[in-house]
């Protein structure tokens, strides 16, 4: 019976790499001209010679003998490095081997997980020797009872969910790259998702890790006790660095109870504030059962549902919401569900919507909303900004965006996690357009500044955000990150030119 | 034409869960698990659904047949539209050994008391895989049956119908009343919208005990174990292609 389930997979995998491969990247370095190379060593064949005497030939890729594109440009296909080498550890020693090498030859790296990132953060910019994690796949330990995993960096998010479900155990975060991200960069990322609402974020899950150091040497903070008040939890500094302080190898995580039973729905609804009350009545009435309260506006929904071939429940309406409830006890959730449609159907703040009946609606449901950003990049270039705003302002964004660019793109549109206050709003057009980008910015930026708000909610700063970091944190805490950096990283070598702006001096 | 349709409504272990085998090997665990409506009976319940909107079809009755949670199930199909429901209450021991042979027998006796002119049903449920239902229920009837439907045409009193077979496609006519039993490109089944789901809830389900359809559901078989499949033992990687071949010969097979 997974029949159903095979014949849509397949069809999925052709129409993405078909139509999205065949667009040509553009160097970073040609698109990015302003910037430079650091001073750092350019590789030679004593720099290879150590590095195949350290790890076996499969873990060392050359671009001689290996087509290096892969690791060499993002997922967004937005910016290409040149990267000569692909180093592949299998175990912590050696990555600690890697870089308390690299650290005295002055040579740059950059680390890499499931090269899922939005923002250029994952990929080299020039020719840093990236460090990829991919073989350190393994899950080493789930003990039902605590619910603790302890996972190697490299493992892909989806493959932990598949195991952890065989202990009746779930994920604490969930996201659309989960077939491809890696719980370490996932971790260095301090990624959201779709379950943050109800989970809380990485600083709250990651119990413990293990992070080697730009000089090689191996901090095991693998501590797997959810209560330790015993000095500075510098493991908090890793969640979210971006691999700018130190490589991620091991994760433990708390994970939690599998949901007996999961509710989807999803919404149509005539006006903003009819999604707010729905959101605020969704909070009250749903209580500790609520996991997931998504928007998606029109204009998204028409591009996934157009671009990708999907079916959408029901008629057009200006906004869609997508709720999700995850509990012990079906009757119980299923009831409390839908004396909440009850109200909000009968005094029409919501017009229409379905309910998903078997897992399989459920997972076309969320396709509507988890394959959003795939179905943009399929209109040609995408400006993507995943901001967080006071969540009464949470759409004018949009709005406002729309009505300043015209009709310059081909789509301005808004989607996100609503019950966060994270919108995602993307731009597209057919291909790169510098007019187009300096409309945008730094108007956007400007914009969430001024409602204090995050330029980047969760996806990071990486390459492409990095010259922003100023609108959402102050002169004082920017000069103490640095500090921070060359503490842990005197030689810059870690993921250079990458989360801070270009400064003029060096502190 | 006004046909009144009878679909029959299997409710299942969802298709997504993964099946565990009760420790004492007498059976699966469906405890606390997720349960859905058959797949196959959905594209039913659509078809008959589709037929009712093109103005072929007057009235279609959903039927399920197990535990109290039916109602969910038949709940489900009268927000896809059927208009009423009959729910056939069986539970514990008799439940776990209930074979397509009582259900053909409860088809067939309603059948002939609601005047059914065409019953649709899944080609099989996604449990046991019988894909016996449909055919027994016609053969008890005597009714011409028409199974794995891909597409259904009615033309004056008859039913043109594409059926999907080994050798492709084979194109028959049945006339009416008959059986049809669903395959997976009949149909896509529609989301049922708020507006169905609330309407459903006012449609009536009528429930009944198998003794009132003189149907007699004690066991005729008795389920001895039931065991997971063997582990898949885990494949070896090599380097080379070299390599392959040595590894074939040293475990015989070239």
């Amino acid at each position: 019976m997974s029949m159903i389930n095979k014949l849509s997979f397949g069809i999925r995998k052709f129409h993405t790499t078909a139509s999205r491969l065949r667009k040509y990247v553009e160097l970073t370095s040609v698109r990015y001209p302003l910037l430079k190379r650091g001073n750092f060593s350019f590789l030679s064949d004593r720099h290879l010679g150590f590095f195949q005497s350290i790890l076996s030939a499969h873990q060392v890729l050359t671009d001689e003998l290996n087509d290096l594109s892969g690791y060499n440009v993002d997922w967004m296909r937005s910016v290409r490095g040149s990267s000569r080498l692909v180093l592949r550890p299998k175990t912590t020693e050696e990555v600690a081997a890697i870089l308390q090498y690299c650290n005295v030859q002055n040579i740059a790296i950059c680390p890499q997980g499931g090269n899922t990132g939005l923002v250029g953060g994952s990929v080299p910019v020039f020719d840093e020797v990236v460090l990829s994690l991919e073989l350190m796949d393994e899950v080493i330990s789930v003990d039902e009872l605590s619910g603790v995993a302890i996972v190697q960096a490299g493992c892909v998010l989806e493959k932990l969910e598949t195991v952890l479900h065989l202990s009746n155990l779930a994920l604490p975060l969930d996201l659309g790259a989960k077939g491809s991200c890696q719980i370490g960069g996932n971790v260095a990322t301090n990624a959201g998702g779709i379950r943050l609402l109800r989970y809380g974020n990485l600083h709250g899950s990651v119990l413990g890790l293990t992070a080697v150091l730009a000089n090689g040497q191996i901090m095991d903070c693998l501590n797997t006790n959810k209560k330790d008040n015993t000095g500075y939890d510098l493991k908090q500094l890793f969640i979210g660095s971006e691999g700018t302080l130190g490589i991620v190898t091991q994760v433990a995580l708390q994970c939690q109870p599998k949901p007996s039973s999961v509710q989807v729905g999803f919404f149509g609804l005539n006006s903003f504030e009819n999604v707010l009350e729905t959101m605020r009545l969704s909070k009250r009435n749903l209580g500790e059962i609520l996991s997931s309260c998504e928007l998606i506006d029109q204009s998204s929904l028409e591009c996934v549902t157009t671009q990708l071939e999907l079916r959408s429940p029901i008629n057009n309406f200006p906004f869609y919401m997508l709720l999700e409830t995850a509990g012990s006890n079906a009757s119980h959730d299923a009831e409390k569900l839908n004396s909440l449609l009850e109200i909000l159907v009968n005094n029409g703040t919501i017009v229409d919507g379905t309910l998903a009946v078997d897992s399989a609606q459920a997972k076309n449901l969320w396709e509507l909303r988890e394959r959003i950003s795939e179905a943009l990049a399929c209109e040609g270039y995408v400006y993507k900004y995943d901001v967080s705003v006071p969540i009464r302002q949470f759409y004018q964004l949009v709005e406002d965006m729309r009505i300043r660019l015209g009709n310059l793109p081909i789509r301005c549109c808004g989607y996100g996690h609503l019950g966060d206050g994270n919108l995602h709003l993307n731009i597209t057009s057919q291909e790169y357009n510098p007019i187009l980008l300096n409309r945008i910015e730094p108007f956007v930026y400007d914009w969430v500044c001024q409602e204090r708000g995050s330029v980047s909610a969760e996806h990071g700063l990486g390459l492409k955000k990095r010259d922003y970091m100023e609108y959402s944190k102050s002169p004082t805490v920017i000069h103490w990150m640095r500090r921070v950096k060359k503490l842990f990283d005197p030689n810059n070598i870690l993921n250079p030119y990458k989360i801070f702006p270009e400064q003029s001096s060096t502190d | 034409m006004s046909l009144r349709i009878l679909v029959g409504c299997k409710r299942v272990i969802d298709y997504a869960v993964k099946i565990r085998v009760k420790p004492d090997k007498s059976g699966v665990i469906t405890e606390g698990v997720k349960h859905s409506m058959n797949p196959f009976d959905e594209i039913a319940i659509e078809e008959a659904v589709r037929m009712k909107e093109k103005k072929i079809a007057k009235e279609i009755v959903a039927f399920s047949c197990g535990p109290t949670q039916c109602q969910e199930t038949l709940r489900t199909a009268l927000a896809m539209g059927a208009d009423r429901g009959i729910h056939v209450e069986v539970s514990g021991p008799e439940y776990e050994t209930l074979q397509p042979l009582h259900i053909s027998k409860m088809l067939a006796k309603l059948a002939k008391d609601e005047q059914i002119d065409l019953i649709i049903v899944g080609k099989q449920a996604i449990d046991d895989d019988c894909n016996q239902t449909a055919q027994m229920t016609a053969a008890l009837l005597d009714w011409p049956q028409a199974t794995s439907a891909s597409k259904i045409e009615a033309k004056d009193g008859s039913l043109q119908v594409v059926r999907e077979i080994d050798g492709g496609l084979e194109t028959i006519k049945v006339k009416l009343p008959s059986v049809v039993s669903a395959d997976l490109r009949l149909n896509e089944p529609r989301y049922a919208t708020l507006p169905n789901i609330m309407k459903a809830k006012k449609k009536p389900i009528k429930k009944l005990a198998p003794k009132d359809l003189g149907v007699d559901v004690s066991p005729r078989i008795q389920v001895v174990t039931v065991e997971e499949p063997p582990v898949r033992q885990a494949g070896a990687k090599v380097e080379n292609v070299d390599a392959v071949i040595e590894k074939l010969k040293a475990l015989g097979h070239a």
